[in-house]
């Protein structure tokens, strides 16, 4: 808050300051990811006997990788070809439905408008936990269990999505452009697909990724609706790993191994994050702030 | 935290030769003409594919467990109503209670911590008296890309008691290390990994409302003087009220819904964290170790219900101060 041009003792006292704190919050954000980068490089017994954030005897990073992709039969590559399938399906999907319902929202007029979209949102304080016991029941009335599709369906529902797609297309699409393009005779349909669509394709990659990362993190329906092991999403394989190594059992180089798969598992998302962060942080803010 | 539905909208019955889809109807009394056409059937077709996923996924299982929660499935004479008879077994059980008070501890020690920090960082960055600003946020951003699943898992490595960063940290000051996955510290540790997580999301959203509040208030401010915590704690934080509501509400259902880093962690603090140690692990359980459907699905239809009942009753009392 110093004046512009006036740069005071107290004002390098307190830009030092405020470095060192923001810079402790980010050291204790960064560090479970730090750990994971020097730990995957390790053997097994360097990753119990060195300390935790420095690099081991030897640079074991190649081993772990080689042991990591045999590992189980050479399972790890399934799981992650699983991820990927059902959380590019879900997200394709899921902006689909959120772009169409957000656009009627946000520019018809239509009976129940309201009412409707109150109780969508309303569903944003029903947590998914809370429901994927009873859709693992339903599924399980309808034979849908133990199969991708009890995983990818739901996550079609992706309740933010909905509201950012209406402030979208409230924002980015003109009223009178679409009057106009009435006058002229155009269709609804194709008045939404030539005009407004490409108006909101910003707002498209932003529900995308967002319900993408979703679909790519989510641990607790696919554990309840799947038991295949070739079905299994990273999540869920790399969590029965962690589990087996904590009751000692799958093997010596067990937890080296899952520290190797978290990290191939963490390098990907995190670069897409890297270079999508504009998308990520306008589709936060702008549910906050409104 | 409302949502109006504002600003402009079009499509209510519009003349001329925009309708040449229309068919033309007599309305009742006969004396004025209606036009039903595209434009008013349109918003329910762009709404239809969402409202029957919705309706599938979120609508059905929530009556499918109200529905589950009325009957008893017995090994001999299969399914009977019982009616409410499962809720007044969730009522005197005291695993469901014991989860429920394992959540209330681990919310009031996550909630204030994460506001706190997520606060005191975003005053931090939005002072821009601080080098590196961007680069910070980015990292201290980064952990809400991280799957909660591997994270949880990184903190299990960090806290192992023997091998574990803290322990090896704490063991070379010639400290004795906690044993963070005991009795005594389990839920602070858990409570910490959800810190971890979220604190980058709620840091990002409360810096963006700081960012918002306009130029002109913070400067009259120190025009008259004011420190920089007087303008932080009587303007900045008051300006941004509803979006410190946003990120309590979702602390608050992100406490009910505690399921995956202690069932997560479970295999290495069995002793710890046991099978009703949140509800949602209860109800994980029943489900699947015990086979009771019926009353996994009580449980799970009255965590719905308290999550909507404390959702609204925060927001109904942050409104009422408003005023």
């Amino acid at each position: 808050m110093a004046p512009v041009g006036v740069k005071t003792a107290r004002f390098y006292f307190f830009r030092n300051i405020n470095t060192f704190l923001l810079g402790v919050v980010a050291f204790y954000s960064l560090l479970p990811l730090l750990y994971l980068m020097i730990s995957a490089t390790k053997t097994q017994r360097d990753i119990f006997t060195t300390f935790g954030l420095w690099f081991g005897s030897n640079m074991n990073l190649w081993a772990n990788l080689q042991e990591m992709t045999t590992y189980g039969g050479g399972i790890y590559f399934r799981w992650l070809a699983n991820t990927l399938v059902y959380s590019a399906i879900s997200a394709a999907g899921a902006t689909v439905l959120c772009t169409l319902i957000g656009y009627a929202f946000a520019k018809y007029r239509f009976v129940g408008r309201d009412a409707m979209y109150g109780i969508i949102l309303g569903a944003l304080m029903v947590p998914q936990t809370v429901l994927a016991i009873p859709i693992f029941l339903m599924f399980a009335k309808v034979g849908l269990v133990d199969n991708p599709l009890a995983v990818i369906l739901p996550s079609l529902v992706f309740v933010p999505g909905v509201f950012l797609m209406h402030v979208y297309a409230r924002q980015t699409v003109p009223t009178e452009l679409i009057e106009a393009a009435r006058v002229d005779g155009a269709g609804e349909l194709r008045i939404f697909v030539t005009i407004s669509l490409p108006l909101m394709a910003p707002g498209l990659a932003t529900v995308f990724i967002l319900s993408f990362v979703g679909a790519w993190n989510n641990y607790f329906l696919p554990l309840v609706v799947l038991n295949s092991t070739d079905l299994l999403p990273l999540t869920v394989g790399l969590a029965s790993w962690f589990a087996a190594a904590a009751n000692n059992s799958g093997g010596a180089s067990l937890h080296a191994i899952i520290l190797t798969g978290a990290l191939v598992s963490v390098v990907p998302i995190v670069a897409v994050f890297l270079f999508t962060q504009r998308y990520w942080q306008s589709g936060l803010t702008t549910g906050a702030l409104k | 935290m409302t949502f109006p539905i504002h600003g402009d909208v079009v499509g209510s019955a519009l003349p001329g030769p925009a309708m040449k889809t229309s068919t033309l109807i007599a309305t009742t009394d006969g004396s004025r003409k209606r036009r039903i056409g595209w434009v008013q059937v349109a918003p329910y077709l762009f709404a239809l594919p969402f409202l029957l996923v919705f309706c599938a996924f979120v609508i059905a299982p929530f009556g499918y467990a109200g529905y589950l929660s009325l009957f008893k499935t017995a090994m001999v004479g299969g399914e009977r109503f019982v009616g409410l008879s499962n809720y007044w077994n969730a009522f005197g059980d005291a695993n469901f209670w014991n989860g429920l008070l394992n959540c209330l501890i681990f919310g009031l020690i996550m909630t204030p911590v994460m506001l706190t920090l997520a606060l005191a960082a975003g005053l931090v960055l939005d002072s821009k008296v601080v080098r590196a600003g961007s680069f910070f946020k980015v990292g201290i951003f980064l952990p809400y890309a991280i799957p909660g699943v591997i994270g949880t898992l990184l903190w299990g490595f960090l806290y192992g008691r023997e091998y574990g960063l803290i322990s090896q940290t704490l063991g070379v000051l010639g400290i004795t290390p906690p044993h963070l996955l005991g009795n005594q510290l389990i839920i602070a540790s858990l409570a910490n990994i959800s810190i971890w997580q979220y604190l980058g999301y709620n840091f990002v959203i409360l810096y963006a409302a700081m960012a918002a509040v306009p130029d002109e208030l913070t400067e009259a401010a120190v025009v008259d003087g004011a420190s920089a915590t007087q303008i932080a704690w009587q303007i900045k934080i008051p300006m941004i009220r509803s979006a410190i509501i946003v990120v309590v509400l979702f602390a608050i259902i992100g406490t009910i819904q505690l399921f995956n880093e202690p069932f997560l962690l479970m295999p290495m603090a069995s002793d710890v964290i046991t099978s009703d140690f949140t509800p949602n692990v209860y109800t994980f359980f029943l489900a699947f170790r015990t086979m009771q459907y019926n009353y996994a699905g009580a449980i799970s239809f009255v965590m719905g219900l308290i999550t909507a009942v404390v959702s609204i009753a925060f927001l109904v009392i942050s409104r009422r101060r408003e005023e």
